[in-house]
């Protein structure tokens, strides 16, 4: 009997077990070179190939699953997936309603880009995707800030005239600035914004979470992660 | 798909197109329909048989069953739909793993609402977080159709009681006189007559619900608008083989034609339903169909 007791609480532990291994990964899908859905429909970019290799060394299986920008919070706080993995800079006020991991992209720097160089980004209209650092900056700048759910409305806004230049991280804005063949052009001076991307949590989820930040410490010791940094944003980018 | 689809930009724009409009991302967009149809044709019954109920429960004798049906309807019809749908996809899961994790997890201790955090012990989680991404994505699809048909319900069961209040008393009368139970009059001569008097209201409701069904794009469910805004979105060369400017535009404007053809289709079939139903009513209608034949 005793026996029996004691293999089924050995059962219901691993099970418990199997249970945590599936983790779903929460990310937009929507904002190259960080995440984006390739032409096979599959998510894709730096994130992507981080995350997969970050599950591998926590010995995780993880499924990837798409969710809006502005509701990317509130679906992780009430467990629709466990982590978000999807540009998102370190922040006080994100810090009080979820956790981070360390960082696993340096410090990013923001850039303004407008229709032409004499492009009014100082005191004029300027585009930000809702809720994210870059739109609290503009907010406390002298500039009128408005605000779209994507970043590619941001960057339409600036096209068809309805704003004077959009402000977002300059890694997102480098390849559209490059294919644009002059129609956008990098305005004003760089802007050093956030504490840097990690991966957010439920704050409940401490255990996790330090799977995340040792499967991190151990890329960034072996020189990994500065190679999947220097494949998706280029040989200028900043490294750890 | 096409052999020739190797590498697309040396290709000429036909091919490109055909190239381009079969790719992988373009087939999730073309099944992204497929669920809107699915939807149509789910909550269009279900929310039929709703209306029914609400309207059985509004006309009944039982003072606590009419109060109920009355209260569904005039709740949900004074309620904003998208206030609705945004409070109740998240309340009915939250209710569901409420229940499950009280089944479940007897012996958890741990309160379920830590701050802003919603935990249920893993065994209660729907769908289970080792579920495959289908079977959340059906889940998802599920809990839409619960409101949709919940919200749809509602309008069909006014207009449903306004039909069966419609059918002239004469008729009833008649069916009393011949000796027919409350029952037997209920389903052999209310319910036939009414369809016709309610079918003018419920047609108006189901191009309302065609019309409605982008909003399963705020429950985040990936439909024919999220794959349209997807795909239109500036794409460049370094992150697909496909690189285009904005075409939003395009890809919206054959969500709109999609939509003018699904309820130009409707109201054709719905015109011959309504004759169908007048042949033989005593109504306008049915009158003007026999003098017509006579």
């Amino acid at each position: 009997m005793k026996t029996l007791i004691l293999g089924t609480a050995a059962l219901a532990l691993t099970a418990g077990l199997a249970w945590a291994d599936t983790v779903r990964m929460g990310t937009e899908g929507a904002y190259p070179p960080y995440n984006f859905i390739n032409d096979k429909g599959e998510i894709d970019g730096f994130e992507r190939e981080l995350g997969d290799e970050l599950c591998k060394r926590a010995e995780l299986t993880c499924e990837w699953v798409k969710n809006d920008w502005d509701s990317i919070i509130p679906n992780l706080v009430s467990g629709n997936y466990d982590t978000i993995i999807a540009g998102m800079s370190i922040t006080a006020e994100r810090d009080e309603v979820i956790d981070f991991t360390q960082d696993y992209f340096p410090p990013t720097a923001s850039a303004y880009v407008g229709a032409s160089a004499d492009a009014n980004w100082e005191g004029g209209v300027v585009a930000a995707q809702t809720a994210t650092i870059q739109a609290g900056h503009i907010a406390e700048s002298g500039a009128t800030l408005v605000e779209f759910a994507t970043p590619e409305e941001t960057v339409a806004a600036v096209r068809n005239g309805e704003a004077d230049a959009v402000f977002a991280d300059r890694d997102y804005l480098a390849p559209l600035v490059e294919a644009s063949g002059g129609a956008l052009v990098f305005v004003g001076p760089d802007v050093p914004l956030g504490g840097g991307v990690g991966m957010g949590l439920r704050e409940s989820d401490t255990e996790l979470k330090e799977k995340f930040d040792a499967a991190i410490t151990s890329m960034k010791a072996d020189g990994t992660l500065n190679a999947l940094l220097i494949k998706w944003f280029g040989e200028g980018t900043q490294t750890y | 798909m096409f052999s020739f689809c190797e590498d697309p930009s040396t290709l000429e724009t036909a091919r490109w197109f055909a190239c381009y409009l079969t790719n992988g991302v373009h087939l999730q967009f073309y099944q992204s329909f497929l669920k809107v149809l699915l939807l149509l044709a789910i909550t269009a019954p279900v929310a039929l048989a709703f209306g029914f109920l609400g309207a059985m429960a509004a006309r009944s004798r039982l003072l606590p069953l009419s109060l109920l049906g009355k209260s569904y309807i005039a709740v949900v019809r004074g309620v904003p739909d998208i206030a609705f749908f945004l409070f109740f996809v998240i309340a009915l899961d939250q209710a569901f793993e409420y229940v499950r994790h009280r089944v479940l997890c007897p012996d958890w201790t741990d309160p379920i609402r830590q701050g802003s955090d919603f935990i249920v012990c893993a065994q209660a989680k729907l769908p289970l977080g080792t579920a495959p991404q289908w079977v959340h994505e059906t889940y998802a699809f599920v809990i839409a159709v619960i409101t949709f048909s919940i919200v749809f319900g509602a309008f069909a069961a006014n207009v449903l009681y306004g039909g069966m209040r419609a059918v002239p008393r004469a008729q009833l009368e008649t069916a009393e006189a011949y000796g027919m139970s409350p029952r037997q009059t209920f389903w052999r001569v209310l319910v036939p007559q009414m369809w016709v008097f309610a079918l003018p209201g419920l047609s108006n409701l189901w191009m309302v619900l065609i019309k409605a069904t982008p909003l399963l794009f705020l429950l985040g469910i990936q439909d024919i608008v999220y794959w349209a805004r997807e795909l239109g979105g500036t794409k460049t060369p370094n992150f697909t083989a496909y690189p285009h400017g904005d075409w939003r535009m395009w890809y919206f404007l054959a969500l709109l034609i999609f939509y003018l053809a699904m309820t130009k289709v409707s109201e054709t079939l719905l015109e011959r339903l309504m004759k169908r139903l007048t042949h033989g009513q005593a109504t306008t209608g049915g009158e003007a169909q026999r003098r017509a034949a006579a």
